[in-house]
């Protein structure tokens, strides 16, 4: 009885697997073929992927997309964990609260929002629309992620530990960069990685600040696919695949060596009380 | 840590609130009462709640929404509790989850090969001898990809609730003579309506607020509040109306919040 609905539930699940992955696979699947459509497979190819070598105008707004990506997750990680330990240092609870709220406000208004308004900021200051306000759009909408991302840490970490270090004469500075960055690492790392996927994949908020002169892949697909099916943007498609692949096993294995080694360090971790009573 | 020195750290993150959360929200409430010639007035919102085409538009908005987040719910629910039944449910987990950081437009670009007058799934039809019809450009191929690309945020968060509940209290549920279904309906489900909850938070909004899709996929059929703004801004530049929609999207999210909020309940700390 059981054994059967088991595997009616396994199914189910590989039924959506299937559902979810198809379009993708879809999309891969076709960037090979000869025909030049997505309809019928006549024959294997890579002209596709050499005509999108040779796409000049495609590779810089790649390199593009990726600058920005870069910078704004490393300004917004930067910005966002300093910001992370400022809330958690602060004492009254309501203020701390109000500080979240309005941390949370940019990560749950909808992109057209957070799109529009910064399209009026960036006008009501006289700022040129072009690379830089995309960079500060993506800077902007990044750093509460990384926040969510550091506070957890921050609250998991030893407080007795900064005591300890004062107690020993460190002074703030040492405090903050030889005992709270070291135990938040794995909360910095996690908030980069997803700052810089948001940047990568944003669409609205980009669309809206962009201007003229400048594009982002999601922004120059969405011309393209405006115009109908071009088989240089599944070959385009299959390549980001791979590096999404590559992004989102790099994270586990990065969280995964975090675990392991932390696990190493409570083996011989002097105030685990059982080891401390029993040497 | 509290000493002035300190203070300079964090002084980026207060400048960041108060230039990118408080001042653009000023704006839009601002924009939202400059008419057409500029001047200060309530007329936006006069039109708005006055005609028909947009309060039409936001209904069916709103309808749609409510269409796709029960859809991605429906389908979503059993994959997270089956989930959770599986052996290596991590790994099962990243791979539903990893579409998700596939870009949404290179989704929305394999909808429209799959889906167009030549395309596989019409292919398809042909074959089984239903015909060809038209697909792409209609409401039910935006309900079909906006499902799509939403499926997986609704799946993370009810996952992530129903792993919480602690193992003890269905091994008390079984043991006091509930069979799966009993277990499921008076332990399992109750306790994962938080899950339930933030899911529809994260579903229903954006759906709201989709604009891409509504062109690429629905073919302008189907318009919604974010389609709306997006026009306003950037197709025929009435800034002031475009923010008054947004006011009302606004509006509209936070009144989604409140409602899926709930008291979160003392059983769920164990």
């Amino acid at each position: 009885m059981i054994k059967s609905k088991f595997s009616w539930a396994n199914l189910y699940l590989i039924f959506i697997f299937v559902l979810l992955y198809v379009p993708i696979l879809y999309l891969i699947f076709y960037s090979f073929n000869q025909a030049g459509t997505m309809n019928e497979f006549t024959g294997f190819t890579t002209e596709h992927y050499e005509a999108l070598a040779g796409d000049t105008r495609l590779i810089r707004i790649a390199l593009d997309t990726f600058r920005v990506a870069l910078v704004s997750s490393l300004l917004a990680t930067v910005i966002g964990t300093l910001g992370a330990i400022g809330i958690f240092f602060v004492r009254q609870r309501r203020t701390q609260s109000t500080i979240l709220g309005l941390n949370n406000v940019l990560l749950v208004s909808p992109d057209v929002i957070i799109g529009a308004s910064f399209l009026l900021l960036f006008t009501m200051a006289g700022f040129r629309l072009g690379f830089y306000s995309v960079l500060f759009s993506h800077i902007a909408f990044s750093i509460p992620i990384v926040v969510l991302m550091v506070l957890p840490k921050l609250q998991e970490m030893n407080t007795n530990m900064i005591t300890a270090a004062k107690d020993l004469g460190a002074n703030n500075w040492q405090v903050l960069k030889s005992v709270i960055i070291p135990s938040i690492k794995p909360g910095i790392l996690a908030g980069y990685f997803m700052a810089f996927t948001y940047s990568i994949d944003d669409f609205a908020v980009t669309f809206f600040v962009t201007g003229n002169g400048f594009a982002t892949l999601s922004v120059e697909i969405y011309s393209r696919a405006r115009q109908g099916i071009s088989l240089e943007i599944n070959a385009l498609s299959t390549i980001l695949f791979i590096v999404a692949l590559g992004l989102v096993s790099g994270y586990y294995f990065v969280q995964q060596q975090q675990r392991n080694r932390k696990r190493k360090l409570t083996d011989v971790d002097p105030t685990n009380h059982q080891k401390a009573v029993t040497p | 840590m509290t000493s002035k020195q300190n203070k300079w750290l964090f002084f980026p993150y207060f400048i960041w609130i108060g230039l990118f959360v408080f001042i653009p929200i000023g704006l839009l409430i601002y924009q939202s009462f400059i008419g057409l010639n500029g001047t200060f007035t309530i007329s936006n919102f006069v039109t708005y709640f006055t005609s028909t085409t947009y309060l039409k538009m936001t209904a069916q908005s709103f309808l749609y929404a409510f269409i796709i987040t029960l859809i991605t719910l429906c389908i979503s629910y059993p994959t997270a509790y089956f989930l959770t039944q599986t052996r290596r449910k991590d790994l099962w987990m990243l791979l539903l989850i990893l579409p998700t950081w596939i870009n949404v437009l290179l989704k929305a670009y394999a909808f429209i090969g799959l889906l167009s007058q030549q395309g596989s799934v019409n292919s398809f039809f042909d074959w089984i001898g239903v015909g060809r019809q038209q697909l792409l450009f209609t409401n039910a191929s935006f309900l079909l990809v906006a499902t799509y690309i939403e499926i997986p945020f609704m799946l993370l968060p009810i996952y992530n609730a129903i792993e919480e509940i602690h193992p003890s209290v269905i091994h008390a549920s079984r043991d006091l003579g509930a069979n799966t279904w009993e277990t499921f309906k008076n332990v399992i489900f109750p306790l994962s309506l938080s899950g339930v909850r933030s899911g529809i938070q994260v579903v229903f909004i954006p759906s709201l607020s989709l604009f891409m899709l509504t062109r690429l996929i629905g073919g302008n059929r189907v318009i919604t509040l974010g389609t709306a703004i997006e026009q306003h801004f950037l197709v025929t530049q009435n800034w002031g109306m475009g923010s008054t929609i947004g006011i009302v999207l606004i509006v509209l999210m936070i009144l989604t919040m409140v409602l899926t909020s709930g008291r979160k309940k003392g059983v769920r700390k164990l």
